[in-house]
């Protein structure tokens, strides 16, 4: 099945190269087109082939650390990494094999000697990309004792837990505060086997120098990062994903609420999503806490005296419409009209325009998003 | 709560603002402005990377990437003397422990620090020096000092003060 | 103070008195006699302008083990006087200069001819002879030919004779010069730019700074030549802050190239504007890779970053660059006066011209050599080097640094040329030589070499950042005598994978130094691991010090010496070492006036 759709892909492929300049390269057997930079993983990607891989996030600049990728190339007495080699015309490239697969496991054994390994207790469990490639690789860090790092956790701001121990160095995270954020609140530190992301001097991370957007967590492998207030709430298998659209600003960025027997746990990013592939702002990803606050207003409420008093929404209306109907009949169309916020849809916009024009017959309408 | 401005005393330090000088007129970079602001103080102060960080509009974490990276920085004061101690099996064997905590107690230096308060000492271990016959052996600015006692590791601290505090 | 005596103008005439101050002279103290030779010429009534014209000062000439080295050329007629002290430089000037007799016992000995007749000296050859610091000394010995004659020919002709010439880079992998200014030039994008990578970090070698610090106008020279062949405006020298006299020469040689327009706007009287800027590294023998190298210039961690994209095509700030090392560029004039004909006659078919050396270890002749590529490792080692300290048997040649591997005395007869040095699991590299004897414990080398890469790994990488850590801990405890069956294909499995799998150049060479010595010397790693035994004696942990009764005159020394209480001894009787209590610190083997501790 899978083979019969990939063989379809790579006819439309061909027929589009065609036209365009493209170049041929074969992966595992298969041969696909692709653009002159793009590199192995990508078009390995494209057809469905999987790489492993650690180091790699799409929205960051290609890095070539954690070496996981790497791959045979026919020709090459060495094995590339797929992340940062570009494609080159007529290549070759065989992505799994036993010395690829050796290999492989050598580096997660290494990474893995260099870790706490209680994934018993670890936030990350289910979801850790260092966890499954173990699983695959069936390896563990054993046949190498050693030095291990024994740093303390770090909880020192509400947002965001940092366990180094469990840090493999991938720089996702300063690379995502750094490229992608523009922040530069954390850089990797130190050389060698004692770099680690971190803050300038160690310091807490306060407002002055993060902008806790928790874009580092978001693209963290491992967990190293982990979003605190979600911690100990459940593993990402406990919680079901609701796909959503953040309702703080009118960009529309798309995220998972992670909601566990009707609470919502915390927000995963959606690193699919159109507008904001993945990023988020401190808003969106942390400031989910209104959905279960005691003082949320639930019910429409009129005021009677000086007391709100809580309504159905068909009292509401019909309060609304009758006092509307008044004000329009008593000093005319023009003195009504409408404001609506940037936190609605783009759909719930245009209703509300459309029913000021056509119903109050105004065109007194506007939103709050004119920046 | 870190402390982005420069405060207290150095806050009217002219020194940071000349090396900004420099450093605009050279056109230099992370690097040379570190190796400049070293040259000037001995070391990387924090509070100067808080300033220069604000000055220039460069994260203070690409500053401290840096300093951490390459060998030459320092990030704390050096002492104007250093004090070497052997941690070799030989010298630890012949009580070169006790030593190191007299002579730190002697320069009232707390848990995890390792230049005096003054700034006149800095007190370093190193692996064998490969003199265990003399042991405990301690170096104080490149001379060695072998058989230490207690006794005489004061002896040798005032030696070295009076021959370079001033 | 000897008696004041006037030495008639017509004696100093032809007089030239050449102290050598390279780093190792001036520890050796050459600039006192450099000093002494002055005021004791002038003593002798020698006007003050004379005196500073007859004694100049030069680069290393390579021979430090025999340092101070001074040539007194007088009518033509040269002596060389070593080890020289300010002491001695009276009893030379009244001697030598002023009654014509040289003093005999304080002249070289046959071994300093041996040392240099057999090289072939183009790069080193005006080293020991003319004044880094005097531009004029340069030009005065065809200095700036090669970059005056450049102006007459297309920069691809430029290119063209460097390929013709066969020259490959001197900074480790030996890439064709030609070929990279090649790339370059056809890149697209400008300004383009040529650095100069004298960040040389190799323990043991010092040749880039020996030529900086001895004939620093040869390297910007070079420096012109590829920026004119590569449309290059710009260049910079990526330098080791530890080298502050090598910094020192090369600004003073700036400033006077600038003076003369030979760098600058419209250099030689041509349209070409070409200008040099010194970089100091920082500390981090990483920074001489030179994507980590383009990352330190630009004020960054030096970390390396995958190639391609190559410096070529995108390199500092983007942009095409070409990178290389000292060697390489000061051979280029030379290469540009004589020829590529002339040059490609002498090596190898494969390994073009000469190359530097920094011979070490326990060898009679240490210092820096320049020999034909493809000379044999015998040649080298007892021709040159004079053969093994103490007349002890070699065992083994390490070359190329902790990046190579060590070449047994079994392949002594091997030539030492790029493909050779591969071939046999070691590299150029820099062209460090560490020559071993049956007294090294090659465990131990290996464990030197790595813990030096270790140390110096970015961290960028898997393989490097932690591999070597283990591999390291592996050898560690193989030389304390807790190593474990299956240590050894645990080194080699982790070994190659380090090799393949690295980002930069250090980590795929970090484990050639062990990789090497197990391939060579297995046994010596199978005796530590199994039998305990460290056969060279070296690793201390795996020594049991015993007293020899014959040999033992019960002086009682070694108990005095022993730190921990584990010697037995009274008068009158023979010492006994206690091994429980023994730690093994060796306090009493170096006590003993009868070598009774074995
Ligand atoms: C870890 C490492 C250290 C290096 N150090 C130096 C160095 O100190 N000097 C040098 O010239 N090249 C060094 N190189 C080689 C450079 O990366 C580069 O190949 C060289 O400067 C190119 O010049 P060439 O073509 O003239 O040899 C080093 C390479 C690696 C991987
Ligand atoms: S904290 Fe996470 S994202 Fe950052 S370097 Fe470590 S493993 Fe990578
Ligand atoms: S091989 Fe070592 S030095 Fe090179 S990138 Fe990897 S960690 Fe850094
Ligand atoms: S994903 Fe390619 S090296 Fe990490």
């Amino acid at each position: 099945m899978k083979h019969a759709r990939l063989m379809q892909y790579c006819s439309e492929y061909w027929e589009e190269a065609l036209s365009e300049n493209k170049i041929k390269i074969t992966i595992n057997g298969i041969e696909t087109l692709c653009d002159r930079d793009d590199t192995i993983l990508k078009v390995a990607k494209k057809i469905g082939v999987k790489i492993p891989h650690l180091c790699n996030d799409k929205r960051l600049e290609p890095y070539g650390g954690c070496r996981l990728c790497i791959v045979e190339v026919k020709g090459v007495p060495r094995p590339l990494p797929a992340c940062t080699t570009p494609a080159t015309e007529n290549m070759e490239i065989i992505t799994d094999n036993d010395s690829i697969r050796k290999l492989r496991a050598n580096l997660i054994e290494l990474l893995l000697s260099n870790h706490p390994n209680d994934c018993m207790r670890c936030e990350r469990t289910g979801d850790c990309k260092l966890q499954n490639l173990s699983y695959e690789y069936g390896v563990d860090g054993s046949r190498f004792e050693g030095e291990k790092w024994d740093l303390p956790i770090r909880e020192d701001n509400p947002f965001i837990s940092y366990e180094p121990n469990k840090c493999i160095l991938c720089g996702r995270c300063t690379r995502i505060c750094n490229e992608v954020v523009m922040a530069g609140t954390i850089e990797l530190t130190g050389r060698g086997f004692n770099s680690m992301p971190d803050t300038a001097f160690k310091k807490p991370r306060t407002l002055e120098n993060c902008e806790f957007c928790g874009q580092c967590v978001s693209t963290c492998p491992t967990g190293a990062l982990t979003d605190r207030k979600g911690r100990g709430k459940g593993r990402s298998y406990d919680l079901k994903k609701i796909k959503t659209t953040c309702s703080y600003c009118g960009t529309g960025c798309n995220f998972y609420l992670n909601v566990r027997d009707g609470k919502v746990v915390k927000v995963t990013s959606d690193t699919d999503a159109p507008v904001n592939q993945g990023n988020l702002c401190i808003k969106g990803r942390y400031g989910y806490d209104f959905i279960h606050s005691e003082d949320r207003i639930k019910t429409p409420l009129i005021k009677i005296g000086d007391k709100f008093v809580e309504a159905a929404w068909d009292e509401a209306l019909d309060l609304i419409a009758e006092k509307f109907s008044s004000l329009m009949k008593k000093h005319g169309n023009e003195s009504v009209g409408a404001f609506s916020s940037s936190r609605c849809t783009n759909e719930e916009n245009f209703l509300l325009s459309k029913f000021v024009r056509t119903v109050f017959r105004s065109n007194n309408v506007d939103n709050c998003a004119r920046v | 709560m870190p402390q982005p401005v420069l405060k207290g005393e150095s806050m009217t330090d002219k020194r940071c603002e000349e090396v900004l000088e420099k450093h605009q007129k050279e056109k230099g970079n992370i690097i040379s402005l570190l190796q400049n602001i070293q040259e000037v103080f001995g070391y990387i102060p924090e509070d100067t990377v808080f300033w220069f960080s604000r000055e220039l509009n460069i994260p203070a974490s690409s500053f401290y990437g840096v300093a951490t990276f390459y060998a030459q920085f320092y990030l704390k004061p050096r002492g104007k003397n250093i004090i070497t101690a052997c941690c070799g099996t030989a010298c630890h064997v012949k009580g070169s422990g006790p030593i190191i905590n007299k002579i730190r107690e002697e320069l009232k230096l707390p848990e995890g620090e390792t230049t005096s308060k003054d700034g006149k000492f800095t007190v370093e271990s190193v692996a064998c020096v490969g003199a265990c016959s003399i042991a405990p052996v301690f170096i104080g600015n490149k001379k060695v000092f072998g058989k230490m006692t207690i006794e005489k590791a004061s002896e040798m601290l005032k030696g070295i003060d009076k021959g370079k505090g001033a | 103070m000897p008696a004041k005596k006037t030495a008639k103008k017509a004696d100093i005439k032809d007089l030239v008195i050449r102290v050598c101050v390279g780093t190792g002279g001036l520890a050796a103290g050459s600039q006192e006699v450099m000093d002494e030779f002055g005021s004791q010429l002038k003593s002798h009534g020698i006007k003050a302008e004379i005196v500073k014209k007859c004694v100049n000062k030069t680069g290393c000439r390579g021979f430090c083990a025999k340092d101070v080295l001074a040539d007194v050329i007088l009518n033509d007629k040269s002596e060389t006087y070593q080890l020289l002290t300010p002491e001695m430089v009276s009893r030379i000037v009244e001697e030598h200069i002023v009654n014509g007799s040289p003093v005999k016992e304080w002249l070289v000995g046959p071994e300093y001819h041996a040392f240099h007749d057999k090289q072939t000296k183009i790069l080193l050859k005006q080293c020991g002879h003319i004044d880094p610091e005097d531009i004029d000394a340069y030009i005065k010995i065809g200095g700036y030919e090669g970059a005056r004659k450049i102006f007459s020919l297309e920069p691809s002709e430029v290119i063209e004779e460097i390929r013709a010439s066969g020259l490959r880079g001197r900074g480790g992998a030996g890439f064709l010069t030609g070929l990279k200014w090649e790339l370059c030039s056809k890149a697209e994008g400008s300004p383009k730019y040529i650095i100069c990578n004298a960040d040389e970090g190799d323990p043991g070698a010092f040749m880039d700074r020996s030529v900086i610090e001895g004939n620093p106008h040869s390297v910007i020279e070079g420096m012109v030549i590829g920026g004119y062949a590569i449309g290059a405006n710009y260049g910079y020298v990526y330098i080791r802050a530890e080298y502050p006299l090598a910094i020192q020469r090369l600004k003073i040689a700036i400033s006077d190239a600038r003076k003369k327009g030979f760098l600058g706007e419209n250099i030689f009287k041509t349209k070409f504007d070409f200008d040099i800027k010194i970089k100091e590294g920082a500390g981090a023998f990483i920074c001489g890779e030179e994507t980590a190298l383009i990352a330190s210039i630009e004020g960054k961690r030096g970390m390396p970053r995958a190639k391609p994209p190559f410096p070529a095509h995108k390199g500092l700030w983007g942009k095409p660059t070409v990178i290389n090392n000292v060697e390489t560029l000061s051979t280029l004039p030379t290469i540009i006066t004589q020829g590529a004909k002339w040059f490609s006659s002498i090596g190898t078919e494969k390994s073009k011209g000469t190359k530097v050396f920094a011979i070490t270890g326990k060898i009679k002749n240490t210092g820096l050599i320049e020999v034909p590529m493809g000379m044999s490792l015998r040649e080298i080692v007892y021709d040159i080097g004079g053969g093994c300290e103490k007349n002890c048997a070699l065992k083994a040649v390490q070359t190329g640094g902790p990046s190579g591997g060590c070449i047994p005395a079994s392949h002594i007869d091997m030539p030492v040329d790029y493909e050779s040095l591969m071939a046999i699991g070691s590299m150029m590299g820099s062209g460090g030589m560490v020559v071993m004897d049956d007294t090294t414990c090659m465990v131990d080398m290996a464990k030197f070499f790595l813990s030096f890469t270790q140390n110096e790994s970015c961290g960028k990488c898997t393989p490097c950042r932690i591999g070597t850590k283990r591999m390291l801990e592996i050898l560690t405890r193989i030389t304390n005598g807790k190593g474990r069956e299956g240590d050894i294909e645990l080194l080699l499995e982790l070994g190659n994978s380090i090799k393949l799998t690295s980002l930069c150049g250090l980590g795929m060479s970090a484990p050639n130094p062990v990789l090497s010595t197990i391939r060579f010397f297995r046994d010596e790693y199978e005796a530590h691991i199994r039998d305990g035994i460290c056969p060279a004696a070296v690793c201390k942990a795996l020594r049991i010090y015993t007293v020899s009764v014959e040999l033992c005159k019960m002086c009682g020394k070694c108990f005095k010496a022993c730190p921990s209480a584990a010697i037995a001894w009274e008068k009158k009787q023979p010492a006994k070492i206690d091994k429980g209590k023994c730690i093994k610190c060796g306090a009493c083997y170096e006590a003993c006036p009868f070598n009774a501790i074995l």
